[in-house]
Parts: C-alpha cells; sequence; structure tokens
C-alpha cells in the first residue's frame, strides 16, 4: 500500500474555490488527497492556519487565491504573498521540507488548472511522506514489511 | 487561616525571576510577614528530602519558574504538583519555554557540542562531555538526563495559573501575591494572572500610523526617532502579537518589545501571529522584492519564538527521523514499480 498524502487546501471564495468548482463541474479527474476550507480571501489564511494543519496531521498545505492584480478585496492575496515567502523561509528553518506548503493563483476559469496544481502536490508531497513520521508507526510498520517482501 | 505557605522553585532558568521576587524591594518584608516561605533554594537551605516528607497539599501557593528541560526539573515539576495546592507557572520559561526553549532548534547532542567543543572559550581537547553516571573511587556519582526538547511547565504536570513575563513586572507580581494574601476569589484554572488581554501595542504611547517596510534593522543599527513607532521605523517589535501587561517598558526605554509575555488572550501561537503581523507591513509586491526585504530577517524561528517555542505549534525543529528520509524514496520508488 502506497502512502496517501492528506492535503488541506485553503480556497479563496472568489477566484479559488470557484476554480475548484469549475474542476468538478467540468469532470475533471484529480487526486482526492486535497480536504478543501474554503475561506473568503488568501489573505485571509492566518499562518496559525497552517502550523495548525501541519501539527494535526495534514502532510502538506496549498494556499490558493486569485491572480496578483484581481483580488476581490484588492490587496488580500499580496498580504498572502508576503506571508507565504516568510513562513517559507520559517519553515525551512524548522525543516519542514520545501514543497510541503505551497501558495497558487487559480483564477475562477481554471478548473483544469486546479486539478493539475492537486495533481502536482499530491505526487510532490507522497515522495516526501508522511509529515509526522513518529505518529504513524502503523503505516511504518506496513510499509517497511512491504518493502521487505518485495 | 494561618499565614500563607509559599514555595519557590527555579527549573531551567536563569534565576531573572528569583531576582524579580527580591525586586519587589521593602515589601518583601511584607511577603515575609503574611507568608512562610517553605521552600526557596536560591535563598534558603531547604534540601529536596525536605520537600518530598511535607504531606500532600501542604505548600498553598508555588511560583515555579524555569522550562523543564532534565529529568531533574520533571521531577521536581512532580513533587511540587502533588505538595500544592496551586501550582503557578511563573515567568517566559516556565509558561513557555522561554529563552532556553530556543535549544529546541537543535538536541542534547547539539547543545553539548556547542558548549563542550565549539565556544571560543572552551578548550576540551580529550572532548570531554557529561554523563548520567561515572564511577570514582568513592562509588557512583549521578547527573540528571538532559533531554533533546526542552518543555513548558504545563506540558509537564497540570498548571492552575500563569504569571508572564521574562522577568515578571515586579508590581505584577505582588499584586498577584497581594491577591492572593488578602484571601480574594481566584479567576478560574488556567487564567493568565498579572497581565493585560490585550496586547503591548496598547499600552504603548508612541505614535502609530500607517506602517510600510522596506528595510528592517536590528535595533543596534538605528537610532530611533523618539516617538515614533518602533515598527515603522523598521525595528522589528513584537508589540503586536504580545500579551500587554509590562507598561511597554522595553519600548520606553527605546528598545522593541521581544514578546517575553507571550501570546495574547486567544492566540494559540504567538510567533506566527508576530510573522503574520510582521509580513502584513512589508511594502512590496514583486516576490523578488519581497524575498529581498525578508532576508534583513536575521534567525525568524529566533526572532518570532524568542520565548515561545516549546509552546508553539511546532515545539522544535524536526528531528533528522522525522524527515523525509532516503528509506521514504525507496519506498515509494518500490510502491511505483509494482
Amino acid at each position: 500500500m502506497t502512502f496517501e498524502p492528506k492535503i488541506v487546501g485553503f480556497l479563496c471564495n472568489w477566484c479559488s474555490y470557484t476554480g475548484a468548482d469549475l474542476a468538478g463541474t467540468a469532470r475533471i479527474k484529480y487526486a482526492p488527497n486535497i480536504h478543501v476550507i474554503r475561506v473568503m480571501c488568501s489573505g485571509r489564511v492566518d499562518p496559525t492556519f497552517v502550523l495548525k494543519a501541519l501539527e494535526s496531521g495534514a502532510d502538506g498545505v496549498l494556499i490558493a487565491g486569485c491572480h496578483p492584480g484581481d483580488c476581490h478585496y484588492q490587496e488580500g492575496n499580496y498580504s498572502a504573498l508576503r506571508r507565504y515567502h516568510l513562513l517559507k523561509k520559517m519553515l525551512s528553518d524548522f525543516g519542514v521540507e520545501e514543497g510541503r506548503v505551497r501558495l497558487e493563483w487559480i483564477s475562477a476559469s481554471e478548473g483544469d488548472r486546479f486539478a493539475q496544481v492537486v495533481n502536482d502536490m499530491t505526487a510532490q508531497v507522497r515522495a516526501l511522506g508522511p509529515f509526522h513520521r513518529q505518529k504513524a508507526p502503523a503505516e511504518q510498520a506496513t510499509a517497511e514489511t512491504a518493502s521487505k517482501a518485495s | 487561616m494561618g499565614k500563607l505557605k509559599l514555595a519557590l522553585y527555579w527549573a531551567a532558568s536563569c534565576g531573572g525571576c528569583d531576582m524579580a521576587i527580591l525586586e519587589l524591594y521593602e515589601k518583601i518584608l511584607d511577603l515575609a510577614a503574611a507568608a512562610d516561605i517553605l521552600f526557596w533554594p536560591v535563598a534558603i537551605d531547604v534540601k529536596y528530602k525536605d520537600v518530598e516528607a511535607f504531606p500532600d497539599k501542604h505548600i498553598d501557593v508555588c511560583l515555579f519558574n524555569g522550562a523543564v528541560r532534565t529529568s531533574e526539573n520533571e521531577h521536581m515539576a512532580h513533587l511540587l504538583r502533588s505538595k500544592s495546592k496551586i501550582l503557578v507557572a511563573y515567568g517566559a520559561c516556565s509558561h513557555l519555554g522561554g529563552i532556553p526553549a530556543l535549544a529546541n532548534m537543535t538536541n542534547k547532542q547539539g547543545v553539548f557540542d556547542c558548549v563542550y567543543k565549539y565556544t571560543a572559550s572552551t578548550d576540551n581537547p580529550n572532548n570531554v562531555q557529561p554523563k548520567t553516571t561515572v564511577k570514582v573511587d568513592e562509588g557512583t556519582l549521578t547527573l540528571p538526563e538532559f533531554y533533546d526538547t526542552v518543555k513548558t511547565l504545563a506540558q509537564t504536570v497540570d498548571v492552575d495559573y500563569f504569571i508572564p513575563g521574562c522577568s515578571p513586572v515586579p508590581e505584577q507580581t505582588w499584586a498577584v501575591l497581594e491577591h492572593i494574601i488578602q484571601g480574594k476569589p481566584l479567576p478560574p484554572k488556567g487564567a493568565v494572572l498579572g497581565a493585560t488581554q490585550k496586547t503591548v501595542c496598547d499600552e504603548c504611547k508612541l505614535e502609530k500610523e500607517e506602517k510600510k517596510i522596506t528595510k528592517f534593522y536590528r535595533p543596534f543599527e538605528i537610532i530611533p526617532e523618539p516617538k515614533k513607532c518602533l515598527l515603522e521605523q523598521g525595528i522589528i517589535c513584537a508589540g503586536p502579537a504580545t500579551r500587554g501587561g509590562c507598561d511597554a517598558r522595553c519600548i520606553r526605554a527605546n528598545m522593541p518589545c521581544r514578546g517575553c509575555y507571550g501570546p495574547p488572550e486567544g492566540v494559540m501561537d504567538q510567533g506566527a501571529k508576530f510573522l503574520s503581523a510582521i509580513a502584513s507591513v512589508i511594502d512590496a509586491k514583486e516576490p523578488e522584492e519581497i524575498d529581498r526585504i525578508i532576508k534583513q530577517i536575521v534567525d525568524p524561528i529566533g526572532t518570532f519564538y524568542r520565548f515561545s517555542l516549546a509552546h508553539s505549534l511546532m515545539k522544535r525543529t524536526r528531528m533528522a527521523e522525522e524527515k523525509a528520509p532516503e528509506e521514504t524514496k525507496q519506498r515509494n520508488t518500490v510502491a511505483a514499480r509494482r
């Protein structure tokens, strides 16, 4: 059994969530690993949310908002961008691998892009393995027996 | 009711919290008049075995300062918990991990190597490092175990109240002690005493306008203008993410707030809020420009979690065995091949 990452996605109401909705109505297939939380704006995503998600068992966190210049609240996505850059720098000091936390711009018309981002990120986080290695002894044990068996 | 039975203890701390008690000045006499001090390693000679001999809940109030880093700290935390009616985490280390918890950015070996090997003043050619037991002619000597991770008091035992600060402001300490001595009703368990509900910014008198930062300064790199918000001048100040109660005394001395009073009411993770506040005032929209400005923040963890790393959501940097090892990659290739 391969490791299936859990990814928490914070999607902005106006662009990215609508984009995800479009992926759904267009019946685009994408990895079922993302657990979506709708927020009003990517600027609403407090770094606490990202840390809390990782601490609570997520293996990756996706923040998605409107493209720069398209924010429904003018400047919210720029706030998200600045927080993301600083958070990313701090997370690397914490020893959190690059790629576990991602910020992407996905507009309401980019259903295919949403699907592609989720697939990409799922593959990337799957390669990194579980975030809480110590908290998942059962999963680890199965993986070990699996690799021995092969 | 007899005299209040008080105990004070220091675990992993610098001794500043004990100084903060002495800084009550002449009020220390009022304290001695109102309370029997049963245990206070820094000031009176009472042994651990004397404390062990106390009946359970013998101590009315125990002010416990310092974080929990060794097996001795841990033992004393459990002991004082069982002997005290009210256990108070006194000071930033006991409340949040404090400065000692910055050791959570490495592990036991990292700390030992730094202290006994790499510091410039160390002359240790045989690389002698502390061991928990050593045999000498007279018998076996022991030292407490040193843990990889520093913990707060509340992560170790059940804590009734918290008095924040590095060190707590004496006026606030006295207000709390006086309140207890007078037998007034105490707030619900888990409350933070001797502090306000709001942030340091709320009690800071400097003038605040819109904040737009293109360059950050460390305190020694700039002489700040008086009366103007330090953060607006590019000095990283923890005021927006720190509980008030200290009367902004660092800022009144022209130094930025470092965050020792911990997260304000309702905030889960002080560093994340602090990071969020600092990132929001950066005046840039292009990723390259943002990165250029962010580069000026030396040591983000040490800045944002200076006093609260043990208390934070991450608690420590990840240990080597937690990170994605080669084994994970192999495992996935094996899985992919099938």
